[in-house]
This record gives structure tokens, C-alpha cells and sequence, in this order.
């Protein structure tokens, strides 16, 4: 597999191709080195499509399709703080003092495109797309306008982890069944307990 | 009738039988599956039909498509939640007499996908099962395997008396419920009715 | 039948098309002996001819995905056995490569070789089988899959040899395969390879020049090159349609730069590319086979200094794809430092392939909805995992 152009190249050509459209590039630091984009969600079938129809890039073929859940995550660090604090003589004084703070970081939903290049045989550029939240603002706009693989792929994350593609030609669930009520891919799914009857019931 | 008296007339060419054995082995003989196959499993079944293991030995080569034509149903891997009631329904459009094959370890518990969330845990919570072929898949010989032990207990079954097999029992149902998709698994997520869970001996 | 035949009239449609008669709406599957497995098409039909076909899938979903992500690495391995359970062998190593990847592993020499071996054989009994369902579909019931599967069996025995199981290989392994192969073993790999054009002569006399097969796929289900390549479409069934575009030559993964083949391409596009290609693609396999044979070095089968259990790749993400039989068969993982993927994902070849379905089937009859899908060689684990 080979990365003819790097993730800067890509970013630099998208965003003067693509007025406003911002990107992030997301650095890979396993052995594998393959670097994301991270692209915002007004301008991403804009971008999809320059990216598809760029003679240099030519993306025409979108490969994989995956939706990835992180919930909210609680980070403990320890921070030093300079308090005031009142030596045994009384007098105040400035001292180092350490605390632990916890920072909520919310949680969201992330789908992930890797695309290669049928015509001139490079790849992967992996492309991502962040939610909000993870509840009610799980949505994202729909690349399967500019590449029909993504339809059933699209479908199975909306299946299974809940993001809401906007602009997707028949969004409906794919694997489990209509009037399921669960995401059963997200990290947090606990399912019916009735499922684990051992076989040593009286 | 005597044993012996049977074998000694037997050698001089006179062949008694009595009407049991004769109706159990002509459908013994001509056991019919029905063209079913769900996972893995199946492609190991459609193994043992063809020419290396050869399964028309047993007479139950004769795959139907209906299961109006069918009297034997080979639940051959992954029974999932969304094909469990198909399954059942199925099984119900099948005419009685009927048997049921669980083939494989998903079949009988959910085998390794048993953690899944979409994996029913062994068939046998919605219809009966007769034989239960472990594996992952099963060789073709295990199934022929559980082939025979089906015939031997169609040829053991009695056409009177209080042990006579389902079938023959006029007020034993011969179609079961079929489970419907709740919002969070199938409802009801086992039939009491059929389904024994084994008990440790002793408890 | 067992499909379950629903009359409905459809009102509007009707009023639209300004004709007498009605529509009818068809379900095949999941349970119908034409659908390769637990698929089920609702199909719109009028007359004899597909107007609508939406494919629903998820009869076997086994939830692979979740279960790997709870399991570590190596517990793994033997639930991609299952995925395309006809290729085992090539499971494995499109998740061994993408761990590979991720970790950054080396893998010894033989181990390659072995792997293109086993994985060539793999293509060998699958496209066999695939041409066996195909022609069953169409009607010659028993004759071709008979002969198809006489072939497979012989390769299952030397699985079944080498590893143990027919089936579930459970073989490669992250860094190399688990055991290694004797001179015997590799002598009855080599009968197999020298013995299988006989049995592709032999078929291709029963079937390629055959009147009805011709009638039956010729023209029937084209694909247009540029609807394959964006709607996603990989393996025979690109190839069929004209694209150049071969992951053993693309991306060149393992040591398929060593060996000369040829890429067969199709022109059409319709059923019988499709069957002409997996026929030709055969015979390179056989060629792959012969050379890789020939030229199997000594040595160890296995990266000495890789953790099997508990492996724990830094934080970070791979996707790692390869040239499974049925198409680009890719893994994606995540990892975050422990030792399970923290999230584990299957590019799963048949599934998107099913995506132009419903384009190669519109207008045509029911009859031959079964013909194309056969050709699109899908097995159910694998498209709902
Ligand atoms: S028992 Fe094993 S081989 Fe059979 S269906 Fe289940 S996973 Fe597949």
C-alpha cells in the first residue's frame, strides 16, 4: 500500500479547493502510519466529492466504512495549584499544593472512510467525521451521494451505533430488526438479561 | 413374537413381521430434510450429501425445498434472533411425523457466538430437539452419525401405548409458538413448554 | 413455495403506469434454496419482470464485531474462521496482516510461503464451489457441484492434515502460521496443483461451450465498469467488468511480487465474464501454486519474539486488506494499549458487492435474479458477520 501523497498535501489541496472547509489532521502513531483527516461536517460531501473527481487524487474508490463509539471519559490529573495557606506561626504564605481534577470529556459517535484510488492505485487516505454528542446531535452528513459503497456501510453504523446520516438515500436499519430499540455496538450496551438462563436452572 | 421362533422361520424363507416394524422401517428409510441450511454448518451438510459421503445410503437424500414435503429439519448453524421465528414457523409448516437435527454447537447453545447479542442460545428454547450433534462443525460423519441414531429412534418408537411418540397423541401440539421481535430480544425468550434445561444431578 | 407470497395492489404505482393488472410482492428467503444462505430479497415484481429489489440482510448476524472487541487478539483468529466459512484460510490472514500493521511484525520467509499456499488453494476450492452454486441455480441440479466439491474434498484433506480441521483452519497467526508443513505434506499440495487442470479442463468441456449456460448468462446482469468502482465493488466481480485492479498486484502484501500471474479481466460484465473469470483465475492460482512450490525456502515459520497472548500494540489504528476470493476482504482496527481492539471492524467483500443488486436485476426475470445472484458469490457470515 502506498501513501503516494501525504495527509499535509491532501489537507492543503482540499482546503484551497474547498473554500472554508476545515481539517485536522489526526496523527497515527502505530507502526502502520496511517494518518487521518478530520473534516467538518458542512463542507464534507463537497469535500468527498473534490477528493473522488481531483485528477491528481482520483479517491474513486470508497473501501470501508466503520463507525467507532467513544463514550464520555473521565480524565484524573494531578495539577499543582499555588494556594494561600496559613503556617503554624500564622502567617500566609505561598505554597505548591497538589490536586487532583477531573475533567468530563464527552463522549461521541466517529465514522471512519478509508478510501484508495482505483485509477492510479494509492491508498489509504482515511477520512473521519465527528458527532456532537452521542445522544440526540448524533448526526452526520451522508458521503453515499458521492459513493454508493458507503450505502450499506452507512446503514450498518446507523444500525448499530446510532448516527443519523443525513442525506442518505433509504436510512433504515439493516441488521437488526425495525422497532429494535438498542445500539448494540456502542460500549455501553448491556443486553436483555433474560439471554444468560444456564443450563442448571431448577 | 419370539426372537428365535422369528429366526428360525426367517430360515425357512418365511418372513414374519408385525405392522410396528414394518411402518417404523419404511420411515426410517426415507427420512426427507428439508433444503435448510443456516450457517457453517450447512456447508459441512451439503458435504455429506455429495458423492464422498453420500447420504442417499441412509435414504434421506431426497432434499425438499417445502416444508410441506419434509420430515426432517437439519438446524444446520447460527440460529440468530432475527431468524428464530422463521425458524419456528418453518418447523410448524412442517406435517407431523417431524424431527429435528441440531447441528452443531451453535444450534444447540449458541455455540461460540453464544455471547452474541443477536445469537439465540440453542434452538431447543422454541421447538423440541431429537438429536444434538456436538462440533464446530460437525464431520460429515458425525452427522451421518446423528443420522442412525435418529433411525434407531424412529424404529424404537411404539404406535400404542402411553409411550407413543407426539405425533400419535391426539391432543399433543404439533405446532409451537412463534416468538415475536421485541424491542430488546425476541418475547418471549424461551417457551417454557418445550424448553428442559438440564439439571446437575443431585440438586 | 416457502417464499411467502403476498398479493398486494399497489395503487398508486398502478394508476401511474396507466396498465391493467397488479403488482405482485414478492419475499425470497430467508429461507428459499435459491439464496446461498439466510437472504432474503423483497422483490417487486410485474409480471415475470423485477421492477424493485431491496436485499435485507442481518439473518445471520452473529455479532462478530462485538465479540472480538471483548476477546483479546488471538481470540480473534478463530471467529474470522467463521466469517466466509468456505475460506477460512484467507480470514485469517487478512485479520493477521491488519494486526500486523498495527504491531509492526515481521513475518519469517516460509511462513510467507506457505501462506500464499494455503491461501491459493483456498481460492482454488472456493471458486470451484461458487461455479458448482452457479450452475445449481441455473438448473443442472447435482452434476457440476458434484464435481466441484470431488475437487474440494481433496483440498480439505490437506487442510485436515496441516491444521487439523476441515474447515476451521484456525492456521495463521500474527508473525507467521501456527505449524509447519512437512515434505510430504507440500509433495500432496503439489499432486493437487499439477492434477487441478485436469479438473478445469474437464469442467470447462462439461460447461463453457454449454448452449444453455450461454443463454442463460450472456447479457444477463451487466455491470458498467464505473458504477462497479464506485459502488465499491471488488474481486471476480470488478474484474469481470473490466477494471484492472488485483490487491496481490496493487498492493503487493506478503510476496505475491515474486510470482508471475496474469490478472484476468472480463469485457462485459454479465454473468458469464463472471463465470470465465473465476475459471481463468483458477488456472493463474495453479501457476501461483506451482511456483511457490518450487521455490519454498527452510526456516521458521513464526516471528520468535512476538506475544501470541496478551499482545498489546500501542495506541493507534490499522487497516490491512488483502485479495480475499470473493474481493477486498479488510480489517480495520483500533487499538488503545490493552489487550483487546477496542474497536474491530470487517470490510466485508460480499456485503458491499450486494450494493448493485438491484441495478444488474431491474427488468429482468425472476428467473435470472437467481442466476446473478449466484454469480455474485456471497456467503451469508460474511455479509452480516
Ligand atoms: S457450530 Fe461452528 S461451524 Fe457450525 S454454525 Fe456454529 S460456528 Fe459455524
Amino acid at each position: 500500500m502506498t501513501q503516494a501523497i501525504s495527509v499535509e498535501e491532501i489537507k492543503a489541496a482540499m482546503e484551497a479547493a474547498v473554500p472554508g472547509c476545515r481539517a485536522e489532521i489526526l496523527r497515527n502513531e502505530s507502526p502502520s502510519a496511517q494518518h487521518s483527516l478530520l473534516i467538518d461536517h458542512e463542507h464534507a460531501v463537497n469535500v468527498a466529492a473534490f477528493l473522488r473527481d481531483d485528477m491528481a487524487l482520483r479517491l474513486d474508490f470508497c473501501s470501508c466504512v466503520s463507525g467507532v463509539d467513544w463514550p464520555d471519559r473521565e480524565i484524573t490529573e494531578k495539577v499543582k495549584v499555588k494556594k494561600t495557606v496559613t503556617t503554624p506561626e500564622g502567617e500566609a504564605q505561598e505554597q505548591d499544593v497538589e490536586e487532583t481534577r477531573k475533567t468530563m470529556i464527552p463522549g461521541f459517535l466517529e465514522a471512519v472512510y478509508h478510501l484508495f484510488s482505483i485509477e492510479k492505485k494509492h491508498g489509504p487516505v482515511v477520512l473521519r467525521m465527528r458527532t456532537v454528542n452521542r445522544g440526540g446531535d448524533a448526526r452526520l452528513p451522508s458521503l453515499t451521494p458521492v459513493w454508493r459503497s458507503a450505502e450499506f456501510q452507512e446503514r450498518e453504523a446507523f444500525d448499530l451505533y446510532g448516527i443519523v446520516f443525513e442525506g442518505h438515500p433509504d436510512l433504515r436499519r439493516i441488521l437488526m430488526w425495525e422497532g429494535f430499540a438498542d445500539y448494540p455496538m456502542r460500549k455501553d450496551y448491556v443486553p436483555p438479561a433474560e439471554d444468560d438462563v444456564e443450563a442448571v436452572a431448577k | 413374537m419370539d426372537q428365535e421362533l422369528k429366526i428360525e422361520l426367517s430360515k425357512h424363507g418365511i418372513f414374519t413381521t408385525t405392522f410396528e416394524e414394518l411402518y417404523n422401517w419404511g420411515r426410517k428409510n426415507s427420512v426427507w430434510p428439508l433444503t435448510f441450511g443456516l450457517a457453517c454448518c450447512a456447508i459441512e451438510m451439503i458435504a455429506t450429501t455429495m458423492a464422498r459421503y453420500d447420504l442417499a445410503r441412509f435414504g434421506a437424500e431426497v432434499f425438499r425445498a417445502s416444508p410441506r414435503q419434509a420430515d426432517l429439519m437439519i438446524v444446520s448453524g447460527t440460529v440468530t434472533k432475527k431468524m428464530a421465528p422463521q425458524v419456528v414457523r418453518l418447523y410448524n409448516q412442517m406435517p407431523e411425523p417431524k424431527y429435528v437435527i441440531a447441528m452443531g454447537a451453535c444450534a444447540i447453545s449458541g455455540g461460540p457466538f453464544r455471547d452474541g447479542y443477536n445469537v439465540l442460545k440453542g434452538i431447543d428454547r422454541y421447538i423440541p430437539v431429537d438429536v444434538h450433534i456436538p462440533g464446530c462443525p460437525p464431520r460429515p460423519e458425525a452427522l451421518m452419525h446423528a443420522f442412525i441414531t435418529l433411525q434407531k429412534k424412529i424404529d424404537a418408537q411404539q404406535l400404542t401405548g402411553e409411550e407413543r411418540p407426539r405425533h400419535l397423541k391426539a391432543n399433543e401440539p404439533s405446532e409451537f409458538p412463534v416468538p415475536e421481535f421485541g424491542e430488546h430480544g425476541l418475547e418471549p425468550a424461551q417457551n417454557p413448554d418445550v424448553f428442559h434445561p438440564l439439571r446437575i444431578l443431585g440438586q | 413455495m416457502s417464499a411467502m407470497v403476498t398479493r398486494v395492489v399497489l395503487e398508486e404505482e398502478e394508476s401511474a403506469r396507466g396498465v391493467e393488472g397488479e403488482l405482485l410482492e414478492i419475499s425470497m428467503g430467508p429461507h428459499h434454496p435459491s439464496t446461498h444462505g439466510v437472504f432474503r430479497m423483497d422483490v417487486r415484481l410485474d409480471g415475470e419482470r423485477v421492477t424493485r429489489l431491496k436485499p435485507v440482510f442481518g439473518y445471520l448476524h452473529r455479532n462478530h464485531e462485538k465479540i472480538a472487541e471483548k476477546a483479546s487478539y488471538l481470540a480473534a483468529i478463530p471467529y474470522t474462521d467463521r466469517l466466509d466459512y468456505l475460506c477460512s484460510m484467507t480470514n485469517n490472514w487478512g485479520y493477521a496482516l491488519a494486526v500486523e500493521k498495527l504491531a509492526g511484525i515481521p513475518v519469517p520467509e516460509r511462513a510467507e510461503y506457505i501462506r500464499v499456499i494455503t491461501a491459493e488453494l483456498t481460492r482454488l476450492q472456493n471458486h470451484a464451489s461458487l461455479i458448482g452454486f452457479l450452475l445449481q441455480d441455473m438448473g443442472a441440479s447435482g452434476t457440476p457441484l458434484m464435481y466441484a466439491f470431488r475437487e474440494r474434498e481433496k483440498i480439505l484433506d490437506l487442510f485436515e492434515s496441516l491444521t487439523g480441521a476441515r474447515m476451521m483452519c484456525n492456521y495463521m497467526r500474527f508473525g507467521g502460521v501456527r505449524v509447519d508443513c512437512s515434505s510430504e505434506w507440500l509433495e500432496a499440495a503439489q499432486n493437487i496443483a499439477s492434477s487441478f487442470p485436469q479438473f478445469l479442463d474437464e469442467y470447462e468441456q462439461l460447461l463453457t461451450g454449454n448452449e444453455i449456460l450461454m443463454a442463460r448468462t450472456q447479457g444477463v446482469g451487466a455491470l458498467s465498469a464505473e458504477l462497479a468502482v464506485n459502488a465499491g465493488i471488488t474481486g471476480p466481480m470488478l474484474r469481470a467488468s473490466g477494471v484492472n485492479y488485483d490487491l496481490r498486484k496493487v498492493d503487493r502484501y506478503g510476496i505475491y511480487d515474486r510470482f508471475t500471474f496474469r490478472v484476468p479481466l472480463g469485457d462485459h460484465g454479465d454473468v458469464y465474464d463472471r463465470y470465465m473469470i473465476r475459471l481463468l483465475e483458477m488456472r493463474e492460482s495453479v501457476k501461483i501454486l506451482e511456483q511457490a512450490l518450487a521455490a519454498i525456502p527452510e526456516g521458521p515459520i513464526i516471528d520468535p519474539k512476538t506475544r501470541l497472548r496478551g499482545l498489546r500494540p500501542k495506541a493507534g489504528e490499522a487497516y490491512g486488506r488483502i485479495e480475499g476470493p470473493k474481493g477486498e476482504l479488510g480489517f480495520f482496527l483500533i487499538s488503545d494499549g490493552s489487550t483487546n481492539p477496542y474497536r474491530y471492524k470487517v470490510r466485508p467483500p460480499s456485503m458491499i458487492n450486494l450494493t448493485v443488486l438491484e441495478d444488474m436485476c431491474l427488468g429482468r426475470n425472476v428467473a435470472d435474479v437467481v442466476v446473478i445472484l449466484g454469480s455474485v458469490d456471497i456467503v451469508m457470515g460474511e455479509v452480516d458477520r
